[in-house]
Parts: structure tokens; sequence; C-alpha cells
């Protein structure tokens, strides 16, 4: 057994099946970052800290005549998210219903995908700064009319090349600002989808939780993303009516190329 | 270029699945050519070819364990197998079996085949929609 306790909490395997199916199918549209940033790991839950290849001086040493230096590691974050499900759902599902309720897990994948997303592009205070924040370029405003979006877009990838970074191209779209997209022909009926996919060469993401959007390149080894435990379903504890679990993964981010991303404001 | 690699349609596999199903006929051609290299090491006797070949060689060996890491990454519990088996001194029977032993115990609750318990989604990079 291992630190989820997975074998404690009272649900059968077909159960466990049944949460991880459904989490999969949660998490996978709405983990925007992933589509576009490095992936490394899964490293596990005992992978603690990311080599930063930097140390630091000591300013004492424990004896004369030798100087010490102190690496330097960026420490990987925790992201939990908890809900609870009705035991008696459960046997349910057990017994071969097909509309079981799993809403509160629904809603946990969601947040935690939303987590991440946040964490990535707009930095996490006090653990590590988001692709948005560190990008110097100056930020372009995508206003409200989607019909604009291929000028602001180009301009940032304009801005790319400008600065060397070379594409292929990416764009994360917050909820609205993708929904706006979606819904919108240009003159002639062509969507708008398409004529930014052109644009980019790459990929439009919905990525909820970021904030209007970000152009960023594709080329690798820009935005970092390091895995210890991938996201995970573990078990907390139990009542006779429902049983507390959690979504929960560890990881650590990092900029490498600042340069490499606009940053396009709502 | 065949694209017999797929041993289902591949129109019907995730993304994902044919990306490892890629990476994994590469992973044969490279233990493949290092094998053909060892047989033509073992037979010539001009020593530049030699070299040559050697370094040829060491170049195979390079992809075959960059392609194995990539297929450990994306299959934990091919992953936790490998990692009793690999770089250990000893009987490698007796590795492999208890290795599969632990990965089977760890992995019997919870998705089949994801030892960690987690939940296997990893990088999305080239997934579909």
């Amino acid at each position: 057994m291992n630190h989820l306790l997975r074998e404690l909490a009272p649900i059968s395997d077909s159960g466990w099946a049944l949460l991880d199916q459904e989490a999969r199918e949660r998490l996978a549209p709405a983990l925007g970052a992933r589509r576009l940033i490095d992936f490394s790991g899964p490293h596990g839950w005992t992978h603690s800290a990311t080599n930063l290849g930097r140390s630091e001086p000591l300013c004492s040493a424990p004896a004369d005549g030798v100087s010490g230096r102190r690496r330097r590691v960026l420490p990987l974050v925790e992201l939990r998210a908890e809900f609870a499900l009705a035991r008696e759902e459960l046997r349910d599902a057990d017994r071969g219903a097909e509309d079981v309720e799993l809403e509160a897990l629904d809603r946990a994948a969601h947040q935690i995908a939303v987590a991440e997303n946040v964490a990535v592009f707009h930095g996490w205070e006090g653990a590590f700064t988001g692709i948005a924040e560190l990008s110097p370029h100056e930020r372009i405003a995508l206003g409200e009319a989607a019909e604009g979006y291929p000028r602001q877009v180009a301009g940032a990838v304009e801005r790319l090349l400008c600065s060397g970074i070379t594409g292929p191209y990416g764009l994360a779209l917050g909820r609205e600002q993708y929904r706006r997209v979606v819904e919108t022909a240009e003159h002639g009926g062509y969507p708008l989808l398409d004529h930014l996919r052109k644009i980019l060469e790459g990929p439009i993401v919905w990525t909820p939780g970021v904030r209007g959007a970000v152009v960023l390149t594709l080329r690798g080894g820009d935005f970092l993303f390091e895995s210890g435990q991938d996201l995970s379903i573990g078990y907390q504890s139990h009542d006779d009516s429902v049983v507390r679990l959690y979504l929960e993964e560890s990881f650590s981010f990092r900029v490498a190329t600042p340069e490499a991303a606009v940053a396009l404001t709502a | 270029m065949g694209f017999d690699q797929y041993h289902e349609p591949p129109n019907e596999l995730p993304a994902e699945t044919l990306t490892f199903a890629r990476l994994c006929a590469s992973l044969t051609e490279e233990a493949e050519a290092i094998g053909w290299y060892e047989q033509r090491i073992a037979v010539e006797r001009d020593p530049e070819a030699l070299a040559v070949m050697r370094d040829a060689q060491g170049e195979e060996f390079k992809h075959f364990s960059m392609d194995l890491e990539f297929l450990l990454r994306r299959a934990p519990a091919w992953r936790e197998i490998a990692r009793g088996i690999l770089f250990q001194s000893g009987d490698i029977v007796e590795h492999g079996e208890e290795a599969e032993a632990e990965a089977l115990e760890e992995g019997s609750s919870g998705a089949p085949g994801i030892t960690d318990g987690s939940l296997g989604i990893g990088s999305l990079r080239g997934a579909g929609r």
C-alpha cells in the first residue's frame, strides 16, 4: 500500500476503476497547460525538489582553509482537492447503475485542473512565478471583439520572432476568450479558429483559469513542468454514509526563457 | 513507408497510443541495429572500419536508451518492473520475478497497469481534444 491508502477505502475494484476513469475524463480536457509546456516525470511521491544547477555561497565554513556553497533547488509543491461521495451511490455502481452521482469528483477534478493552469500561467505566490508574469514583452490588450484577435495574436507572434523565438506557437485561451473564438466566423464565413491556427502553426487550447490569453512557443525547453506524483485519487476517511477522498499531485514549474511567451490581457 | 507497427486500425487509436506504438517500433529497430553492428564488428579486421562501426553502435545504444526511457515514462507499470531489474547486480531472473510480483501487488487496487496509483495522465502535448 502506498501513501494514497486506497486499500483502506470501502470501495470495490470496479468502484475504483469507475472513479479513476471519471477523473481522467474530467481532467484531460481541462489540463490545458499540459498541452503547451514540457512535462517531465512522473518522478514519484518521494521526489521533493528540482535541480536548478545553481548554488549560493555560505557565509561560514566548518573549519579554517575551506569554503562552502549550498545548492539551490526548486521544491515541489503539493496540490490537493478534497471531495466526498455517497457510499450508497458507489454500492449502486457495483450493482451496475449507469448514472452514478459523481458530481463532487467532477467538481474537484475541474478545480485542481484550473489550479494547475493558473500556477503555470499566472504563478503561485511563494512557490513559483507564472509564464504571463515573467514575460518581458509588453502586454497586448485583446479587447472585447473576437474579430480583432488575429491581429493581436499575429502581433504576439511577431514579437516572439523579433526576440529570436521560433515556432510553432500555441495559444492558451481563458474560458470566455475561447468561447468567443469558437463562436466567431470572419467575413465570408471562415472560422476564426482556423485563421488563428494558421497564424500560430500550432494548437489553440481551452485553458480554464487563464486570464485573457498567452501566446507561447512550442519548440521545447522553455517552460518546464516537473511532476513528482502525477494526479491521483487518494483515500482520507469514511463513515456509514460517505467516503472522503482527494485528488492530489506534486510538481514544480519553472520558466527557462521568459521572452518565449507574450501575455494578452482580457 | 509502411504503417505495420499498428496492430489495430490507427484511426481508432488515441494519439498517445499511436505515439507509444511508434516508439516501440523505434526501440525494436535500434535493438536490431545494435545486434547487426555486433555481428559486423565480430568479423571485421580493418581497424579503421571497426572504429567507425563501434562509433555507430554507440549511437544506437543512445537511441535505444532514449526510446526506452520515453516508453518507461509513459508506462508506470513497466517503469516499476524495470526499476527492479535494470542496473542491479545478482540474478536477473530472480530480480525480474520479484519486480513483477511487487508491481502486480501494488497495482492490484485501482487502475490496472498503473502501479503508483496515479491516473496516468502525464503529458498531453499532441493529444487531441
